[in-house]
């Protein structure tokens, strides 16, 4: 199949953000060239979504179902989709650099929409990179993807999708063995001024009463207010010690499931070198926007991406992005822009209403931010913690030359899963504020290319 | 680490290699969910201890569940399972510290 030597509106993910922008610009008229690294259109919330059965939705959900009328709204002649499409290097002027099965091009985009959306927050903790330890989303990506549920396996840490996941694994037939939840009570405190706002989002709190009450039923073992965890095992895991209302646990388990929350991913707004900015309540740094608008009027995101409000939110966004990128094209005229974008502007304001709530009640505890000595935070170079901080001490003030004294963000995950902590202890140790450590300096090839890729370009 | 199959058995299913052991595997499963549904805990040693690695992240971003198909190494979970593919752990060279 030919690729496009340009395009008019170029959207990169296939998440609802993503299918919701292409969506509503084929609407318009534009044509739309929308590339996704997975095989099937989803993203991560709504992966497998095209071919689900019967049986699977009704383990995963009545949300899941929104993805549906997305990846279908795909089917549109002005749409031009491409499936394991890697996309490895984005210039400042609207060219992107994208590979489909190692043969790589570039094209023109007028506009694009960014929309590659989020990754778990990585969870370093002593055991965290034995085999056995995945995120609570890797679990719920082979429920998705293939029907498979891990057996005896423990889900800890915090935030909805560790109860959601719980939740499908007892739909699956195949219960956790424990729920280990690592909020603190203080999170409980501090969450409350935040209930009124939230109550606008009432059946996002609904939905969340409803699965505890489900997990409950099913006599799921939880352990409320857990700390010191420490995952043990020789080869593979095999068990997760803990500290909950006073007493040591040691659970034996076959797999460990962990959640602290999502952050945006940013290498691809890193890259284009667009300003970015801490955010206290989520904890992490996310591309300054305005309505998914950045420093580059070229350059539009939308999603999680851009901050984590969840897939209805993202769906939203993606419909506003689209609505820019339609004007900047002149497919829209400003006043037509406006108009269509009113309403999508008064439902993303009930689709955030619970974000400060769920944000501070599920908050990463300071020992999972800034780890002790001995843990690993750089799973790719296998740097631990007391490496970062014995770089302070030789005058390290910023990621980057940490990263040059140390190894730490220079394998290939390109510093997604260390690169927050990083920043986190850097700035505790050095009294400076995250904003002033900054992140890593992310460069193209933002994924791993093989030089038959690079020489491909020049094959056209 | 064990995994239950939820869906029934399909009519067809396919076998790779995966270390010179045979691998059953389901059409649509990706290589990384297709050995760990068939109880391959450990997919590779890493470069710098020699530790133990399995999938992370199954999305494609961590790069902990790297295997070598006809001599490129490639992310397990992001890696359709064929018929007939012959999978190794990935190469990996002794680092001495």
């Amino acid at each position: 199949m030919t690729k496009p030597a340009s395009a008019e509106l170029v959207v990169i993910g296939a998440g609802p953000a993503g299918m919701a922008a292409a969506a509503s610009a084929a609407k318009q008229g534009c044509n739309v060239l929308l590339l996704d690294e997975q095989a099937a259109p989803g993203g991560q919330i709504y992966r497998a979504i095209a071919h689900s059965s019967a049986a699977r939705n009704a383990i995963l959900g009545s949300d899941y179902q929104r993805g549906k009328p997305l990846a279908e709204g795909l089917d549109h002649p002005l749409i031009d989709y491409r499936p394991g499409a890697k996309v490895w290097r984005i210039d400042d002027d609207g060219q992107i650099t994208w590979s489909q099965q190692a043969s790589a091009c570039t094209v023109a985009a007028r506009q694009t929409i960014i929309a590659t959306g989020a990754l778990e927050r990585a969870t370093p903790l002593p055991g965290w990179t034995l085999p056995g330890a995945m995120t609570a989303g890797a679990a719920q990506i082979l429920l998705k993807s293939s029907g498979l549920v891990p057996a005896n396996a423990i889900l800890a840490g915090a935030g909805p999708l560790l109860y959601l996941l719980a939740a499908q694994m007892i739909r699956a037939g195949h219960p956790p063995r424990a729920l280990v939840e690592t909020q603190p009570a203080a999170s409980y405190l501090k969450a409350t001024r935040y209930l009124p706002t939230a109550l606008a989002d009432w059946r996002t709190l609904k939905k969340g009463v409803s699965l505890l009450a489900e997990i409950s039923r099913a006599g799921v073992q939880r352990y409320r207010r857990a700390s010191e965890l420490a995952i043990s095992g020789n080869t593979c895991v095999e068990q997760l010690q803990f500290r909950s209302a006073g007493k040591l646990h040691q659970l034996g388990c076959d797999a460990v499931l962990l959640h602290q929350g999502v952050v945006p991913n940013t290498q691809i707004s890193r890259a284009l070198r667009l300003p970015h900015q801490w955010h206290a309540q989520q904890q992490c740094f996310l591309p300054v926007t305005n309505e998914g608008k950045t420093a580059n009027p070229l350059f539009h995101i939308a999603g999680d991406g851009a901050a984590i409000n969840g897939a209805v939110a993202a769906e939203i966004e993606g419909r506003i992005c689209a609505l820019h990128a339609l004007q900047s094209l002149q497919r829209l005229t400003a006043e037509q822009a406006r108009q269509l974008k009113q309403p999508l502007v008064h439902a993303l304001a009930s689709a955030n209403a619970a974000r400060p709530f769920l944000d501070t009640l599920y908050a990463p505890p300071t020992d999972w931010l800034r780890p002790a000595d001995d843990t690993i935070i750089c799973r790719c170079e296998e740097v631990s913690a007391g490496t970062i901080r014995q770089q302070v001490s030789r005058g390290c003030r910023g990621p980057n030359q940490t990263k040059a004294f140390s190894r730490c963000g220079m394998g290939p995950c390109q510093g997604r899963y260390c690169g927050l902590t990083v920043t986190e202890i850097l700035a505790h140790e050095n009294g400076l504020s995250h904003d002033d450590v900054g992140g890593y300096r992310i460069r193209a090839p933002i994924k791993p290319v093989t030089v038959e890729e690079l020489a491909s370009l020049h094959r056209r | 680490m064990k995994l239950h199959r939820i869906d029934p058995d399909p009519a067809d299913s396919l076998t790779f290699t995966f270390d010179n052991a045979s691998i059953t595997a389901r059409h649509g499963d990706t290589i990384a969910a297709a050995l760990l549904a068939a109880g391959v805990s450990v997919f590779r040693t890493t470069p710098v201890r020699g530790s133990h690695r399995a999938p992370w992240c199954m999305m494609g971003a961590c790069y902990d569940c790297l295997v070598e198909i006809d001599g490129a190494v490639v992310q397990a979970c992001m890696t359709p399972a064929r018929q007939g593919q012959i999978v190794k752990p990935a190469q990996t060279l002794p680092v001495s510290l």
